[in-house]
This record gives C-alpha cells, sequence and structure tokens, in this order.
C-alpha cells in the first residue's frame, strides 16, 4: 500500500510551470484557476481572448504542443510543463506577419476581431495539418470557431491565401519559415 | 463562469489515484477535461478533489487485435480517430468520432472520459452500447468490467462507483460480413445532435441480412439500443423493409421537447436517420472490397 498523496486545501497555491511562446513562466496559481485566466491575468498576454468560457466560441484557442485546444477548458494547474503558444507568438523574426495574419489583413478576414486570436491559431495548427486545403476543408478547418460578423467568407478566403503565402515563403528558402531552424 | 475551489491533486500512480478517490467520495477524476471543465465553470458540478490522471502516461494508449480495440484512460478522441488499426478492426470508431464536437475538442477529450460520462447526446456512449463494449474499472478493492449494456442508468449517470477509475475501454471488431454507419442531425456543425443513429448490419455468406441493430442518440435518458431485425425478414434492404425499420425506431424512441426541437420532430429524424444509416451500413456489409466495407 503506499500512502495517499498529500491533499492541499481547495485555496492553496500550486506552483506551475509554464514555456510560452518560447519563454519560460512560473506562476502560483489556485487549481481553480482556467488556463484563459492565467495567460490574460496572470502572465498579461490579453491575445487571447475569452468568448463564451465554456468551449463552444473558440475564441480562446491555443496551442498545447502544437495542437490546438480551448484554453478555458483547460486547468492551468494541469498544464505544468507544457509548451504553449498564443496569438502572440505567431509573429515571425522581425515582427513579419505570420502568413494566417497576413492572409487575414489581405482578405479582410476580421471585422471586430475579437475572434480572430482563435481562428489565427487554429489555422495555423490546421494547415500543418492539411497544407493545401480546398475551400470545403477550410470551412471544415474553422468550424469550431464562431464569428459574429464576417459570415466567415473571407475567413475561409484567408485559409486558402494563408496555405498560399505559406508556399510562397517556403520557396524562397527553409529561412523564411517561423518554424525552420 | 469561474469553478468553485476544489483541492487538486496529480497522482504519480494508478495506486495514489485510487486511494485518494477511496477516501474521499466527492473526488472526480480529471482526463480530458472537455466535459467537466465546463461543468465545472458553470458550476453544475463541484468535487470536493479533482483526481488528474494526466500524469498516468501508463494510459495513453490504443492497441488493436483481431478481436478489437483496447483503449486507455488517456487515450485522445484524436488518437482513436487517426489509429489505422483500429480504424480497420472497427471503422465506426472513426465515423463516429468526426463527428465529436471539433478536432481542436478531440485534441483534448478521452473516449472513455466521454463513454463514462454518460451523456445520452454524445455519439461515444451510442457507440460502445451499439457495439456491446466493456468498461474495466479499477478501485483500492481491485477491478471489475462493466459490460455496456449494465453501464448506462440515467442522463449522465452510469455506474462505474464515486471509489473507481475506468481505466479501459474494449470495443469488440466488426464482424466479417457485418458494416457499419453513424449520422446525425444537428443544428450547427460540431454541436450536440437533435438526434443521432449508429447501425450495425450483418449479412450471411448469401448477402441476406440477418441482423440489425441500431443505437439511438438525443432521444432518450441513456443510449437506446433497438434490435431491427424482424424488419428484415426476408433479407433484402427493400424500401419497405427500411421503411418498417424506420417505424420501430420512431415507435419506440421517447424523445423529449426542447428548445432546439420539438419531440415529433426528433422521433421524425429517428426514422430518418434510421432510413440512411441502414442503408449505409448495409452497404458496407456488402461491399466487395475491403475499403468498401469502411
Amino acid at each position: 500500500m503506499t500512502s495517499p498523496p498529500e491533499i492541499l486545501a481547495p485555496d492553496a497555491l500550486h506552483h506551475v510551470s509554464l514555456t510560452v511562446n518560447g519563454a519560460a513562466y512560473d506562476l502560483d496559481v489556485p487549481a481553480r484557476r482556467l488556463l484563459s485566466d492565467a495567460l490574460r491575468h496572470d502572465l498579461g498576454l490579453t491575445g487571447t481572448h475569452v468568448g463564451c468560457e465554456h468551449g463552444v466560441c473558440g475564441a480562446c484557442t491555443i496551442l498545447v504542443d502544437g495542437r490546438p485546444m480551448r484554453s478555458c477548458l483547460l486547468l492551468t494547474v494541469s498544464m505544468d510543463g507544457a509548451s504553449l503558444t498564443t496569438v502572440e507568438g505567431l509573429a515571425e523574426e522581425g515582427d513579419r506577419l505570420a502568413p494566417v495574419q497576413q492572409a487575414f489583413k489581405d482578405c479582410h478576414g476580421l471585422q471586430c476581431g475579437f475572434c480572430t486570436p482563435g481562428f489565427l491559431t487554429t489555422i495555423t495548427a490546421g494547415l500543418e495539418d492539411n497544407p493545401d486545403p480546398t475551400r470545403d476543408e477550410a470551412r471544415e478547418m474553422i468550424a469550431g470557431n464562431l464569428c459574429r460578423c464576417t459570415g466567415y467568407q473571407n475567413i475561409v478566403s484567408s485559409v486558402l491565401r494563408a496555405a498560399e503565402i505559406r508556399r510562397a515563403r517556403d520557396a524562397q528558402g527553409p529561412a523564411s519559415r517561423e518554424d525552420q531552424p | 463562469m469561474k469553478p468553485a475551489p476544489f483541492s487538486y491533486v496529480r497522482p504519480a500512480t494508478l495506486d495514489e489515484a485510487l486511494d485518494v478517490l477511496g477516501s474521499d467520495p466527492h473526488a472526480k477524476v480529471l482526463a480530458g477535461g472537455q466535459s467537466l471543465v465546463p461543468m465545472l465553470s458553470m458550476r453544475i458540478a463541484s468535487p470536493t478533489t479533482l483526481v488528474d490522471i494526466n500524469g498516468l502516461a501508463e494510459l495513453a494508449y490504443v492497441r488493436t487485435d483481431e478481436d478489437g480495440v483496447r483503449i486507455g484512460a488517456l487515450a485522445r478522441h484524436v488518437d482513436v480517430e487517426t489509429d489505422v488499426d483500429a480504424w480497420r478492426v472497427q471503422p465506426l470508431l472513426r465515423h463516429a468520432m468526426r463527428l465529436v464536437a471539433h478536432p481542436t475538442i478531440r485534441n483534448r477529450g478521452t473516449t472513455l472520459g466521454s463513454v463514462v460520462h454518460a451523456d445520452a447526446a454524445a455519439e461515444m456512449p451510442a457507440v460502445a452500447a451499439l457495439l456491446d463494449a466493456a468498461v474495466t474499472v479499477a478501485s483500492t478493492r481491485g477491478r471489475r468490467t462493466i459490460e455496456a449494456a449494465d453501464l448506462f442508468v440515467g442522463p449522465l449517470e452510469c455506474t462505474v462507483r464515486p471509489a473507481e477509475l475506468a481505466l479501459e475501454l474494449q470495443v469488440p471488431a466488426l464482424r466479417p460480413g457485418s458494416g457499419a454507419a453513424i449520422d446525425e442531425v444537428t443544428r450547427r456543425h460540431g454541436d450536440y445532435a437533435l438526434c443521432g443513429v449508429a447501425a450495425v448490419v450483418s449479412v450471411g455468406a448469401a448477402g441476406a441480412i440477418e441482423r440489425v441493430r441500431a443505437s439511438y442518440l438525443s432521444v432518450s435518458p441513456t443510449p437506446l439500443v433497438l434490435d431491427l431485425s424482424e424488419a428484415f425478414v426476408d433479407g433484402s434492404a427493400s424500401d419497405a423493409n427500411v421503411d418498417a425499420a424506420a417505424e420501430i425506431a420512431t415507435g419506440a424512441v421517447d424523445p423529449e421537447t426542447d428548445i432546439h426541437g420539438s419531440a415529433d420532430y426528433r422521433r421524425h429524424l429517428a426514422g430518418v436517420l434510421t432510413r440512411r444509416v441502414v442503408r449505409a451500413a448495409h452497404a458496407r456489409a456488402t461491399a466487395s472490397d475491403a475499403q468498401g466495407a469502411r
């Protein structure tokens, strides 16, 4: 028999180490702190937006070890040791816009911009899986994200445009892509 | 929209997790959390302690042999969806997984967690019930295996006890001569289904239908499995037989009216979807090649 692990009081603080956009962070949070709140309030990374706060709208989507997840559906304390990418971490060296960001600008893929961080992270990961989506596949890629302004047409166009930009930058050489060494 | 305070523990071993669950009847297991965390935030659930099993890497597996697929408690939906061997042995898993929320949710949510969450509006409990899956659970007092037929007892309620941790989901292989399909009607892509139906059609050596079973989601308090075989006494998938199967379904489901749709509409959908999935499953059961059978 092992002895049960020590259980701290509900309001106790837990030490968590995170890598966010390549930078190491140490923070002390109560167990109930949602990751979306830790990013915004504890780390000051307010680029991640909180819409519905129960996993429906997709605005708070971030990348966890490269995979898109809802930060409002993750407990910070459960993410100790994880490597996260938020919208602040998408731009390339020298603050050049990432392909997806540039595509949203080119195609007028946003109006009020509230949902945009979640779209940008979702599409960034989506294009890693499928670098050359059809219009239907682009729709499927963004199906988990809600936008109340654009009617989605320009966002779908942005996905296709982002794929184009990625290909163009790849053709210019590996050094022009952020994920290349 | 913030969870009430709770204690948190992240056990390093399964025994530690079972010790905590055994000593606190109001503790709750956290795996993917894609249903639990919103319930915490909305304060529908207020456990005293969360037992986070994400440190138990030995539970993150999808293992397939000719008998079926075994899915560990930490296997994410995406792991099951993309597993080629699981797709070959039990294709309904992948078909159903594509209807579970969105990829972003499937990246974190666990398949076994979804089954024991026992939401009758979710795909995985309905699939587990249809395929006669089983769940192995552990507590400090030992292990036991619960057949799907004995698992679901009410809305969000299953027979896994508070002191128990669901360890593994066992899903039998699709038998030769069988085909499976699933379809649903939702108000929005990836949203909860107004009604969903999964079916397995089995044919004999001569191609005649021998057995048809279907499982219904969102139209009863627990996943409802119906045997529709009696509609196919002459062994054919004729329009009349498929209509008769749909009639059995609409007579057996017991949907409720809510803001998303009336009971009558959901009952109608049960019939429409029964026709669709029985035809699709029959086409797969009688396909001449392995690709078509999936």
